[in-house]
């Protein structure tokens, strides 16, 4: 697998190209409240239900930090094996606009609460380190609603208020494929520590996209353009890829690139300019004087590392080593948390490896196939392992072994309970097998003539009705055993 | 009886717990010295049947276990109360009714005082003289042609014309002292953080401070006592243990150092302000301390510093002024930008647009540096000068203002000879420290003069006690007659 080479670059007739892209996601903070008032996050709430005197802003009202989400964000800087800074300090970024009611939003800008880390990719062509700028908490917006009234824009303040962390990546992707491997791997973390959901339908992880070109080898970066506020996998990577060759194209042409912060036009599938550098917002950032400077006690931060949960890195190396997997069986039963635990579940309780095929096998398509999560499968974990098990021990074959989940998926049953019941045990019996396949033998003198004479491939016939004849019940090994000796006599 | 309503606060305490007046009694007496008062233009809004139910509920069941027991007080427009008006003297929020108490007047109620109205003060308690108020100036009853002061001029004004037994302003550069000096009463700005911010109409955040405004220092630490505390609300509320400002009121100061900076005593001063100086620091000498020459050497940047702080804070708390969710709001305009546009254009008067202006440029990239970042660095210069002269001495004595009370008028086209008014008060509140401003004697023109005792942070008793004493022997008194009822 490692023998594919990395080779997304645009080919120019100047040159080929090398697409640098930095990210600045916005994950949501899991927490009960906001990051300055006592309002719930709770999403899908009825408009303008979760909003505070604070989140819209009254004469008089001030802000308090939620301890939670400090810890949160500490949390997750760990898993990103930051630095965690003690001393932090709370910002207000000024612009005016309809769903910011305070004219201002808290965030942090000269002093992030968490400095440089790094997250690894797998990709086919190896392991890559992405680098982890900063991560700062800050206040996520209301939203304005266009849509719903042709004349008037309404504003929704509940999410006004909500915490963000803002992950500020270095600018080391390269392609839209690891654009992907990130951001499922920061959400991959965030999900382990449960410090995100990373709902994306949900607006729970977002990001700006950075985006650059420079001919290959090139040690200088070009300049680049931020596409903003893009919510889903799959249109960043169609951004960013219509982003770098509307760049390329234009150094072709001897043009230059303004930096810009441009939008994504999910329906034309285009980017589009946004304001230009020129008329770039003067956030006129300066200290929160309403609030102090956020101080974190060492102990806080060693006590925060110790309660951590295993996390996926570690896992998939525990993986490897403790159930035998390779390194893509170990990646994909790390991806969420709740896949891992099902799988060392299953694991405990039948053979490993074969667990591991099947659930990626079987179990993933049925899921995918239904819609559902590993937390929602119809299939417990015990009698997954209880299926994996006899087909190990050689009590059903694989083939039977499809119909028993199929039966499992519809009703939940045990599988024990559906192999005794339906009579689905593998014929194993020499004896009997052996009585079978004389009878099909002597029924089809004339073709065992044939493969006498040479036609070997009928073999593959007699297997077929000895199937056939044993409702797909006769231990394959065994049959072809039997088979092959008495068609020598 | 009659005479109650220029008694002092502890005075009149004493009377309602003696069952000497009602609280009915006394609120129907300063009803009647409001309703007569209307010239001075001190009330924005009273809320006289509130008060006079709360009065007779208080003498249905008198509690006298409180320290404000059946008092009614008016307090400056900036607080919110709930239920009640609160405009910040300003267009932009004159319809604007809370649903909320601010903690500091809920402190206020919760030890039995309850509200008479409330009280006029410049627009975003941004002027030194009450006359950027929307709700028209204010004037001070010791001369029908002065300011005041500000931006706690309504307060000023209600308390020495005897409309509320006290009061409280709140003070960002001296908006509690200056007042209080341009009037001959007490006035203490706070610690910064021991009285909460929360439910106050922000101007500076950094910089604003609740406080009491009294006629005497007893007064002032009764109400200190009541308004103060920590409060989990405002993240820059000190976590402390109350105290007891008025029990333990004293005024042997024998032994105390009393710091005397010599940067205090700038160009073109009065020579009657220097001669103010003098006797106050004689009066503190004879009562035994010991008087300390000082240098603060920082002190003459403390207003330029101010005026990039306090502004630019103030560009920032102002934005919330949009008219979508409370407040004034333009009829005019097409679409949303310009109904921002008009109603923040109508809605702020001219000193709070001059404000907000400055405090968006020296934010603004590229002078942010400049400015800002260098008042910042000044600021701290300022209280470290501080904190080294309170190595050696327990408090400081200063004039409180550089004149006393100007005319209605006199400065309003000339910014920055109303910003100099504050020369002397700047300083503490950009280093955070509590500052009592006392009356003292009268100028020439017979317009009283304040001296100011600033201390070290959270040493408020202390300085209470100095100015306690100080007041015994200093001998000065309000002469004001009634001319405008």
């Amino acid at each position: 697998m490692s023998k594919e080479k990395f080779d997304y670059f645009i080919n120019g007739e100047k040159g080929k190209y090398e697409v640098v892209i930095g990210l600045e996601v916005h994950a949501q903070v899991l927490s009960n409240s906001k990051l300055f008032s006592g309002s719930s996050t709770k999403f899908g709430a009825d408009p303008n239900k979760q909003v505070s005197l604070i989140d819209s802003a009254f004469p008089g009202m001030l802000p308090v930090i939620n301890e939670e989400c400090v810890k949160q964000a500490v949390r997750t800087g760990l898993g990103l094996n930051a630095k965690i800074n003690n001393y932090s300090v709370f910002d207000r970024k000024n612009y005016f606009y309809a769903d910011l009611p305070q004219g201002y939003q808290i965030s942090q800008y000269k002093n992030p609460i968490v400095g440089e880390g790094k997250v690894l990719l797998d990709m086919p062509y190896g392991s890559k380190e992405i680098g982890i700028e900063r991560l700062h908490l800050e206040q996520d917006a209301g939203k304005s609603i266009h849509d719903m009234d042709p004349s008037s824009t309404y504003v929704d303040l509940n999410r006004s208020g909500i915490a963000l962390m803002e992950i500020v990546s270095k600018p080391h992707l390269r392609s839209p494929d690891e654009v992907n491997a990130y951001i499922k791997k920061l959400r991959t973390i965030m999900r382990y520590l449960g410090t995100c959901d990373g709902n994306m339908q949900e607006g729970s992880l977002r990001a700006d996209v950075n985006v650059s070109v420079r001919k290959v080898g090139d040690k200088n970066f070009g300049t680049r353009c931020e596409i903003k506020n893009v919510n889903s996998i799959k249109f960043m990577q169609m951004a960013i890829e219509y982003e770098a060759n509307r760049q390329v194209e234009l150094l072709e042409d001897g043009k230059v690139i303004d930096q810009e912060t441009r939008l994504f036009d999910t329906k034309k599938n285009e980017t589009r300019s946004m304001r230009s550098k020129e008329d770039a917002h003067d956030y006129r950032y300066f200290p929160d004087p309403d609030l102090l400077p956020l101080k974190l006690e060492q102990k806080l931060i060693d006590d925060l590392k110790k309660s951590l949960p295993e996390l996926p890195d570690n896992k998939k190396e525990r993986f490897i080593q403790e159930y035998g997997l390779n390194s893509y069986e170990a990646n994909v039963l790390v991806s969420e948390k709740e896949i891992s635990d099902y799988y060392e579940e299953v694991a405990k309780l039948s053979d490993k490896k074969l667990a591991a095929t099947w659930m990626m096998g079987d179990l993933f398509a049925m899921l995918n196939d239904k819609g559902l999560n590993i937390s929602n499968s119809p299939i417990s974990s015990k009698n997954f392992a209880e299926l994996v098990q006899s087909i190990k021990s050689g009590e059903i074959s694989g083939r039977i072994a499809k119909e028993v989940f199929e039966i499992m998926v519809e009703s939940g049953d045990n599988p024990k309970k559906i192999i005794e019941s339906k009579g689905m045990k593998q014929q194993s019996d020499p004896k009997e097998l052996e009585k079978m396949i004389n009878e099909i033998l002597s029924k089809n003198k004339d073709k065992v003539d044939q493969y006498k004479a040479g036609k070997e491939k009928l073999f593959g016939f007699f297997v077929g009705q000895v199937m056939k004849l044993s409702g797909g019940k006769a231990n394959p090994q065994l049959t072809n055993e039997i088979l092959k000796k008495l068609l020598k006599g | 009886m009659s005479n109650i309503t220029n008694q002092s606060l502890s005075e009149i305490l004493e009377s309602i717990k003696s069952k000497k007046i009602s609280s009915l009694e006394l609120t129907q007496a300063y009803i009647k010295n409001i309703e007569n008062a209307k010239k001075l233009n001190a009330f924005v809004t009273t809320t006289f049947d509130q008060a006079l139910e709360n009065a007779k509920k208080f003498d249905n069941k008198s509690n006298n276990e409180q320290l404000l027991s059946g008092v009614p007080l008016a307090v400056k427009d900036l607080f919110c109360t709930e239920n009640v008006k609160t405009t910040a003297g300003s267009n932009i929020l004159n319809n604007f009714v809370p649903s909320y108490e601010s903690t500091v007047t809920k402190n206020l109620w919760n030890n039995g005082a309850f509200l008479l109205g409330k009280l006029n003060c410049d627009e975003f308690a941004m002027g030194s003289s009450n006359e950027t108020s929307f709700f028209g100036n204010v004037i001070n009853p010791i001369g029908d042609h002065l300011v005041p002061g500000g931006s706690s001029g309504g307060s000023s004004s209600a308390l020495v014309a005897d409309l509320t037994p006290a009061t409280i302003g709140t003070d960002t550069g001296g908006s509690i002292r200056q007042p209080a000096s341009f009037t001959g009463t007490v006035g203490l700005k706070p610690t910064y953080g021991l009285c909460s911010r929360w439910g106050i109409v922000a101007f500076a955040s950094s910089l604003d401070q609740a406080g009491p405004m009294t006629k005497t220092v007893n007064d002032c630490s009764i109400m200190l006592e009541a308004m103060s505390g920590f409060d989990e609300k405002d993240s820059t509320s000190i976590n402390k243990k109350k105290e007891t400002y008025s029990k333990n009121l004293k005024d042997n100061i024998k032994g105390l150092k009393i710091g005397i900076p010599k940067e205090y005593r700038v160009d073109n001063m009065p020579k009657e302000i220097d001669e103010l100086w003098e006797k106050g620091k004689k009066i503190l000498k004879d009562l035994g301390a010991q008087l300390i020459d000082i240098s603060l050497p920082h002190t003459k940047y403390a207003l330029p510093t101010y005026y990039i702080v306090a502004p630019a804070e103030a560009s920032s708390n102002l934005a919330r002024y949009d008219g979508v969710r409370y407040g004034y709001r333009s009829q005019k305009g097409k679409d949303l930008i310009e109904m921002y546009e008009n109603t923040r254009s109508e809605g702020f008067g001219d000193e709070v647009k001059r404000r907000i202006l400055i405090g968006t440029y020296v934010l603004s990239s590229g002078y942010y540096d400049a400015y800002y970042l260098k008042a910042q660095k000044v600021r701290q210069l300022i209280k470290k000068d501080f904190d080294d002269s309170f190595t050696k001495v327990d408090a400081i004595l200063t004039p409180s203002t550089p004149s006393s009370a100007f005319k209605i008028g006199e400065k309003t086209n000339d910014p920055v000879s109303m910003y100099l008014n504050d020369i002397f008060t700047v300083p503490v509140n950009l280093a955070g420290l509590p500052a009592l401003s006392l009356p003292a004697g009268l100028d020439k023109q017979g317009y009283p003069l304040g001296l100011q005792l600033i201390g070290k942070a959270l040493d408020e008793q202390k300085i209470l006690n100095i100015g306690y004493a100080f007041e015994k022997n200093c001998g000065y008194k309000n002469e004001i007659k009634k001319w405008w009822s």
